[in-house]
């Protein structure tokens, strides 16, 4: 089982096409949108998580690549700004997955990166605006 | 044999370099493994910290006559209002203050990403702030509008009061319905999903001394990064509450009104923040010297986690609603251990305040007196305490002005 997160970009044209049903359909991937932004006859991008057998896997990838979609690996998107950060621990109650914690018992704040599901909530919750989502790239 | 020190003998050490200091975190250790006598003994001074949001805070500001002079009458500082109602170029900007176009909660939990705490981190930082002021004129101040550019370096005075701050213990947050609700102590999960709290616990400056024997009026303290002074108690200043054997109390408590000159402070210490769905504030970072004067004083604080309890508040009716009572009390040692039991149930906590930055203001205030940099100062007079008979009262809803 490969299990990635990925970062697509469609262009405009592309957004009109059903891809997601075929990268499933006809390459057996699991397939789980963490966030996505498409507008009609605009250029769109969607962050996923991407699971499945390696030939499968790679496959699905070159029919994306394919079709013009530029695929990248998700790495380092959510960052924090530690200058910023109190380590105050506030996050802690809205990151879904446990990415940010707890030390104990230093009590200073942790973050997972390969936890990070880049939702994006603690970038509006952090009540000191230490966080940032920085996208794909 | 008790023993006694005075703050003349404790301060000719700290100018000799001879001092012995160690924060409130430390004392703990030391006493486990000699005891209070013996380390009363040995410790000159114990320095506490904390570092949180506290949104009674606020800064008075003397911007310097333009010409020709202008009496302002509303005064905007990055188009977040100050009050203007003293003195022609004098204005105080509160923490809390929004700006006058902000959303608010119109569209679902506000985010709230500037206000006056971020004017204040803003002006610390050196970064130049638009000031607007609308008047008058009259015949010694003709001018009707200014606009300008101020830094904190060109104008007269900024000199940070703060009414009510270092709140001793507080109330630990939960929500009792079935729906995510947004407050002061942060986003609460329905069905007790977490409990929220904000308090440096064993390092926090009034549950060190929880009597208020030695921080009074004029006590010199560590405020935001600069030297500061406690001026009055704080507002809500409620000493005569439930405490604990050791004299700690069982809920909020004690707080103080805290004064110093902004342009000595630092950005790091005074910090713009934004409560999701509630508003903005101040986090200020504040830390106090306690002097040992006698094993008494040593003791207090001593003062572990463990036996310090905060009790469980209902934000979702009972708070709202003012009601009375709680759902138990629980200890700091307990909340930060991550999780507690609320009526069976195993509920996940998580802090408002920096416990780390705490331990990091009380390690700089250590250094400061152990370098000879900072003297402590006997109180001008002692804060209300315990036997004062100070009661809380509640707004009275009246109808016309003599009421019935």
């Amino acid at each position: 089982m490969v299990n990635q997160k990925v970062v697509l970009k469609f262009s405009a044209a592309l957004v009109e096409q059903p891809i997601i049903y075929r990268l499933i359909k006809n390459y057996d991937l699991m397939v789980n949108i963490i966030k996505a932004e498409i507008n009609p006859r605009r250029e769109g991008s969607l962050i996923m998580e991407l699971s499945g057998q390696p030939d499968n896997f790679q496959s699905g990838i070159s029919f994306l690549e394919g079709l013009g979609v530029v695929v990248e690996p998700l790495s380092q998107t959510v960052v924090r700004d530690e200058e910023r950060c109190s380590h105050c621990g506030a996050c802690t109650v809205v990151c879904p997955v446990g990415a940010l914690y707890m030390n104990r018992p230093s009590m200073e704040v942790g973050f997972d990166n390969e936890k990070c599901l880049v939702c994006g909530l603690c970038v509006s919750y952090c009540p000191l605006k230490a966080m940032d989502v920085k996208w794909g790239d | 044999m008790s023993f006694k020190r005075t703050y003349a003998e404790i301060n000719e050490k700290i100018k000799k370099g001879q001092a012995v200091v160690v924060t409130a975190e430390e004392v703990i250790g030391l006493v486990e493994q000699k005891g209070v006598a013996e380390v009363a003994r040995e410790v000159d001074v114990v320095t506490t910290g904390t570092f949180g949001p506290m949104c009674s805070s606020g800064v008075f500001l003397n911007f310097g006559h333009p010409k020709p002079r202008i009496r302002m009458k509303k005064v905007w500082l990055n188009g977040v209002a100050a009050y203007a109602g003293i003195a022609a170029v004098d204005a105080y900007l509160g923490a809390t203050e929004l700006p006058d176009n902000d959303p608010e909660n119109k569209h679902g939990p506000g985010r709230f990403l500037y206000g006056g705490g971020h004017v204040i981190e803003d002006l610390v930082a050196r970064r130049p702030v638009r000031l607007e002021a609308t008047a008058y004129p009259t015949n010694c101040y003709p001018r009707r509008r200014i606009e300008t550019t101020i830094t904190l370096d060109e104008i007269n005075e900024a000199i940070l009061f703060n009414p009510r701050n270092a709140y001793q213990n507080y109330n630990v947050a939960v929500n009792r319905s079935n729906k995510t609700i947004y407050t002061y102590l942060g986003m609460l999960k329905p069905n007790l999903g977490n409990a929220s709290y904000s308090s440096a616990g064993q390092l926090s400056p009034l549950l060190n001394d929880p009597y208020f024997r030695t921080i009074g009026i004029g006590t010199r303290i560590f405020l935001g990064g600069g030297v500061g002074y406690v001026a009055w108690h704080g507002t809500q200043h409620s000493p005569c509450g439930t405490r604990g054997e050791n004299g700690v109390p069982l809920g909020g408590a004690g707080t103080l009104a805290v004064v110093g000159n902004l342009k000595q402070m630092k950005p790091e210490w005074l910090r713009g923040t934004s409560l999701t769905g509630y508003g903005v504030s101040l986090t200020v970072g504040l830390g106090i010297p306690i002097p040992i004067l006698d094993e008494e004083m040593l003791r207090y604080t001593a003062v572990r986690d463990e036996e310090i309890f905060a009790p469980l508040i209902d934000y979702s009716e009972d708070f709202p609603q003012g009601r009375p009572g709680n759902l138990g009390l629980v200890s700091y040692a307990e909340l930060k251990s991550g999780q507690i039991m609320i009526e069976g149930k195993v509920v996940p906590t998580n802090p408002m305040s920096s416990y780390p930055a705490a331990r990091k203001i009380a390690q700089i205030l250590k250094e400061w007196i152990q370098k000879g940099e900072f003297l402590l100062t006997e109180p001008v007079a002692l804060l209300p305490s315990a036997d004062s008979g100070i009661k809380l009262n509640s707004l009275v809803e009246r109808n016309g002005v003599n009421g019935k």
